[in-house]
């Protein structure tokens, strides 16, 4: 069964890539979408036998020999567990949604069946990068997903932008993957193995205890650093965590997710909100045994999550194109992850994880089907007053909306899929031990208040207000066909029932029995009871921003349309920054790639050029000119010279040998 | 197979298709198609024979193997061949990627075409007896005299600056190569015998291995190349035929690896050891160096013959790491770079035949006309880039944990590697292959040809095999290598307690 799962998705991706032009592009759509069906259910059940069923049914599913050398030992193997479960549940299901509606959205472009290769092919990587049993096959997934990311951003390669948004997001995702593969080396020095089952065995006893002999003994030489155990850990997993903070387009690395909305809006749906982009939360979450060994690394991850949690909310606010506003936002929830995960609360971070996949998910391809009304247009000052025209659109926005807000009524279990995971965090940051919960916290209650902000200001900006397309564009909208609207249905449930249907599962009463040890917490890390516990007002506080947000898009969007032009006129500084992304993407051009290409040409032309040549060979060459010129011909010139002299030094050589025999 | 003299007769089965060349007159088409197919036929079953010592290959075995002696030169010299692990697949390396040089100057040469297919017989045998060689000087004359057909096939089909190019890479060797010889006399007066096994056997005072290590590596850090000598290597891949180049990236390049293991690690241990760190430095700056430098080229092969220099420096690394991933990865990074390199080199071939230039501005958007060739291109590129799932990866990802277990200073600033080979390939990748097809010269350009699918689709199933499956490889190598790092090992403990007892004598 998990071989179907698991390679499915790849053999609907050869057959739509090598014989998508044999067999059209109908047969393309059908072939892939069907595959894709028949793995989701097949992960569904995956997902009800093992994680939802009382006995414990991990296992690993052997395939193929990968890598022997030495002491490392690599095969392709699959690890099943309730944490992979989750993922092909997440992954599967929001692909074949995605695979579906993709067949109306791409209906008029010519290349349908290398679009969904593409999908296929992605969909096979996620899957290897979240059954893995290992770190190397979970890098060969991970840098897996970064090509198809490449791919299906740079999927209109006509366009210039999105050429160059494709490699800005494998070469920003390659930073981070610098920093994966060398705590890959460390965990392999300091545990011996990559495979996850050795290496938690040995992390479980791994910290010797206070004052133990050979507490400080040097493991790992770091940079010049001699490390003792403890502090080798925490650079391993600090390495690790920023091949997480490239694929999670996390603070300092996020640069790359703003413009991979270059690629056709199911694919951000797919891999740059529900999928890809949680693998970082992903890798973190099922290393947890190591990163728990860690309490300097665990307090790195919460401050990198709260910074970017609100750092994406404060320019989701002010962005124009509908969907780097949801960019930003998934950049944003992808911060409320890592400080759960941070703060040892796996499974509230799991769980937003899969919450989000359905809300997410659900908003992009409901921004895909308003798109797809107005005739491509995707900057939002040239919408408003969709409502009427495109009515199962905004319901199903208004859906995610909510989700996303995480509207619900604290102290009940009444509430949308964001209400359970999210507010899950926020308490959790408040109960939390760590040095930095204070900060999340606040981080965290802030960047709620922004996200409900920009959310409504969303749906009020594009299906509220007077139309402010032209009228040729507004005359042709129209809501999409079934075929892009029954995955919207789809999710929608999802949207509105995964929190109240699993919230006591991923993070409450059946938490031990749902994850059978595959998140593994310390012992005395009970933040799965606290976080009940806060006090009344932290309980209501994330529901209080969240109907400030929504008050406040109401007013400057419905109520007063002036106010938002006057207060940008006013702090125009300030509004410039935050539309510019805290020039980010300036900062680095400048640090970065500018000294790098003329680095590159200094080296090139005066380093091998002027210093390398010009005192090498050139040189040489200019003394031996006369040879040189004499050597007009190079078969009679010093090529003959050459097999001349090295001819006459085998001679000699060899008569000397012959020489030294006779001794 | 006992008593089948398998290694000479692989060694010197091209030698026959000369010979038949020879006799066939290249006035006619039809006579033209005659030697071109001589040639062909020749090769390829060279290569056929050559994977009978793979299939009669004990994977278990660290020693020599199909081992031929017989006297030489009078007595003097013993004519010596055999393989082990370490070198076994350089030689079905070599015969795998003959036919694809064939048939890669099929149609671009005209000129002299006789002399051009004995020429790549004759570089083939020389290739595979450098790897076969278990005489020192034998092995000498194979590894200096396989560059005058080199030298040749530059300097006659090459482009406009030929002699340049030529005479550069005359220049660099020769001063290799004269230390080298120095060195094997030397060795000669000390050890008494040219055998490479006796050599290996043999233990080599300190100080002159020392000496000894620093004259090997002046030839092979030029046969690499490394980081400063590697000028040499731009030169002759630009004004090369494509089919020098393939045999330029694929195989010579390897000489100098090769050599690496086979002398300097395996013969002067202790020197090693000690000037690792010299290896490992030039090796960063490669990486980083080169890398840059081809983030800049405005030509094509340029660009990639300085990422092979870059990935050179990966194996070089990984060599002198000197543990199981360091060393396996190094060898499996040759093969695969064999591969990889091999297949760039033709894509490149195959848009300067249609269109004589290989500046990267007189491209782009081929994919509308080229979509086959796209896709061999892409595979390629991210092979090259080192993406799991092609071979590309795996000998980068060993050598680069060798080093890591080595020296986490130079593991940090090498694997940087990874993140500027992504950016100049997929650069270069986009300003080939994306973007809208504007151009009107290019518009006409047709997609692969039946025999350009011949020489690039074998080489991409090969790449995505031994990249999901490299298997086969390590299992042949592991032995030997395996045998390798225990020696290493034990005669660098045992310099260090003949170091310690020295010092506590004083």
């Amino acid at each position: 069964m998990y071989h179907a799962i698991v390679f499915l998705p790849l053999l609907g991706a050869i057959v739509a890539g090598f014989g998508g032009r044999a067999i059209g592009a109908k047969a393309s759509e059908y072939v892939t979408s069907g595959f894709m069906v028949i793995a989701a259910v097949l992960s569904w059940i995956a997902f009800l036998t093992v994680a939802m069923a009382h006995e414990d049914h991990s296992t690993t599913v052997q395939v193929m020999r990968w890598i022997q050398v030495g002491s490392l030992d690599v095969n392709w193997a699959f690890r099943i567990d309730t944490l992979t479960a989750v993922m092909l549940v997440v992954v599967n299901t929001v692909s074949t949604l995605v695979h579906i509606y993709s067949i109306g959205y791409m209906h008029h472009d010519p290349h349908r069946p290398r679009f969904f290769a593409y999908l296929s092919l992605f969909t096979f990587a996620m899957l290897m990068l979240v059954t893995s049993d290992n770190l190397v096959q979970m890098f060969f997934g991970w840098e897996g997903v970064g090509l198809a990311s490449y791919l299906l951003i740079g999927f209109w390669f006509k366009k210039p932008s999105a050429n160059s948004a494709a490699m800005k997001a494998f070469i920003v995702n390659r930073v981070g993957d610098f920093g994966f593969a060398l705590g890959i080396f460390g965990v392999f020095v300091l545990f011996g193995s990559v495979n996850f089952d050795t290496i938690f065995a040995n992390a479980a006893t791994y910290l010797p205890t206070e004052g133990a002999e050979g507490s400080t003994d040097t493991v790992l030489t770091f940079l010049g650093y001699s490390l003792d155990k403890s502090h080798a850990v925490t650079v391993v997993c600090l390495l690790l965590f920023m091949g997480a903070m490239g694929k999670s387009a996390q603070f300092l690395l996020h640069t790359w997710l703003p413009d991979a909305m270059e690629g056709p809006t199911p694919v951000s749906a797919l891999i740059h909100a529900a999928t890809m982009v949680t693998a970082g939360v992903f890798l973190v979450a099922r290393m947890s045994p190591v990163f728990e060994l860690s309490q300097t690394a665990l307090t790195f991850v919460v401050i990198i999550g709260a910074t970017t949690a609100f750092f994406a909310a404060t320019v989701g606010l002010v962005q124009n194109d509908i969907k780097r506003v949801i960019a930003y936002s998934t950049c944003s929830q992808l911060g409320y992850m890592f400080v759960a995960l941070g703060l040892g609360a796996y499974g509230a971070a799991v769980f937003h994880l899969f919450t989000h996949a359905f809300f997410k998910a659900l908003l992009f391809l409901g921004a895909g089907s308003v798109i797809h009304a107005v005739s491509d247009e995707q900057d939002m000052r040239r919408m408003g007053g969709l409502r009427k025209l495109i009515p199962t659109t905004y319901w199903m926005m208004i859906i995610g909306t909510v989700a996303l807000t995480g509207v619900g009524i604290p102290g009940t279990l009444l509430g949308t899929a964001g209400f359970f995971s999210k507010d899950a965090i926020i308490e959790s940051a408040f109960v939390a031990q760590n040095p930095a919960a204070g900060y999340a916290f606040v981080m965290l209650v802030v960047a709620a208040l922004f996200t409900s902000f920009y959310s409504w200001r969303l749906i009020f900006m594009t299906f509220h207000g007077k139309p402010r397309a032209t009228a040729d564009v507004m005359h042709h909208v129209h809501d999409s066909p079934p075929v892009m609207l029954v995955p919207l249905f789809i999710l929608a449930v999802g949207a509105l029932l995964a929190g109240f249907v699993f919230h006591d599962y991923f993070f409450g009463h059946h938490y031990a029995e749902f994850w059978k040890g595959a998140l593994f917490t310390l012992p005395d890390n009970n933040i799965v009871e606290e976080f009940h516990n806060v006090p009344f007002l932290v309980k209501w506080s994330a529901t209080i921003v969240m109907l400030l947000g929504l008050l406040g898009a109401w007013y400057m969007y419905i109520r007063s349309p002036q106010t938002p032009v006057s207060l940008a006129r006013d702090h125009n500084g300030l509004y410039k920054f935050l539309l510019n992304k805290w020039y980010f993407d300036e900062l680095y051009d400048f640090l970065f790639v500018r000294p790098a290409k003329r680095l590159g040409s200094f080296l090139w032309k005066r380093g091998d050029g002027w210093l390398i040549d010009g005192f090498g060979p050139n040189n040489i060459a200019a003394r031996v000119s006369g040879l040189a010129q004499r050597a007009v011909k190079v078969q009679t010139g010093f090529l003959y010279h050459y097999a001349f002299a090295m001819l006459i030094g085998v001679a000699a050589l060899v008569t000397w040998i012959m020489l030294g025999g006779i001794h | 197979m006992d008593g089948m003299p398998i290694l000479s007769l692989v060694t010197f089965l091209p030698l026959v298709g000369v010979l038949v060349i020879l006799f066939i007159n290249d006035e006619t088409e039809a006579a033209k198609r005659n030697v071109r197919m001589v040639a062909l036929l020749t090769t390829i079953f060279t290569f056929l024979v050559s994977l009978m010592i793979w299939v009669g290959f004990e994977n278990s075995n660290p020693g020599f193997q199909f081992v031929e002696e017989a006297e030489w030169l009078g007595g003097g010299l013993t004519y010596r061949m055999g393989v082990d692990g370490i070198s076994m697949l350089f030689v079905i390396l070599t015969t795998f990627l003959m036919p694809f040089c064939i048939l890669a100057g099929w149609e671009s040469v005209t000129k002299r075409l006789k002399a051009y297919m004995i020429a790549f017989l004759i570089l083939e045998t020389l290739m595979i007896g450098v790897f076969t060689a278990l005489d020192i000087v034998l092995f000498y004359v194979f590894f200096e005299a396989g560059l005058i057909p080199m030298f040749i096939i530059i300097g006659v089909w090459g482009g406009a600056r030929r002699v340049y190019a030529s005479f550069k890479f005359f220049l660099y060797t020769l001063f290799g190569s004269v230390l080298m010889l120095i060195a094997i006399m030397a060795m000669y007066w000390e050890a008494g015998t040219t055998s490479i096994p006796a050599l290996l056997a043999y233990d080599f005072p300190p100080q002159m291995q020392f000496w000894l290590w620093l004259a090997f590596f002046a030839s092979f850090a030029v046969k690499m190349p490394m980081w400063p000598v590697h000028t040499w290597l731009p030169d002759a891949h630009v004004e090369a035929p494509t089919a020098g180049s393939v045999i330029l990236a694929g195989v010579l390049l390897k000489l100098g690896g090769y050599g690496f293991i086979r002398f300097s690690l395996s013969m002067f241990p202790v020197a090693s050891a000690e000037l690792a760190w010299l290896v490992f430095a030039l090796s960063c700056i490669a990486i980083i160096y080169t890398s840059l430098v081809a983030l800049m080229q405005e030509d094509m092969k340029k660009l990639i013959a300085y990422s092979s220099v870059a990935h050179m420096g990966f194996v070089t690394m990984g060599i002198f790491a000197a543990n199981e991933q360091g060393l396996q990865g190094a060898i499996f990074q040759m093969l695969s770079h064999g591969l990889v390199s091999a297949a760039l080199f033709i894509c490149v071939g195959v848009i300067y035949d249609r269109m004589h230039t290989r500046e990267i501005a007189a491209y782009g958007g081929l994919v509308h006309n080229m979509p086959k060739y796209a896709l061999v291109f892409m595979l390629f590129t991210m092979a090259n880039v080192g993406l799991p799932g092609t071979s590309g990866f795996v000998g980068e990802f060993l050598t680069l944990m060798g080093m890591f277990r080595a020296n986490t200073w130079f593991a940090f600033f090498a694997t940087s590697g990874v993140i500027l080979s992504a950016c100049y390939a997929l650069w270069l990748y986009r300003r080939v292959i994306f973007g809208a097809l504007e151009k009107e010269s290019l518009k006409a350009l047709l997609d692969l040809s039946g025999r350009e699918k011949a020489m690039l689709y074998p080489l991409a199933a090969l790449t995505i095999f031994f990249g999901v499956y490299p298997a086969p490889v390590f299992d042949v190598i592991g032995a030997s290598v395996d045998a390798l790092v225990t020696n290493y090992d034990a005669a660098n403990e045992a310099a260090k307690a003949a170091m310690n007892i020295a010092l506590n004598a004083k």
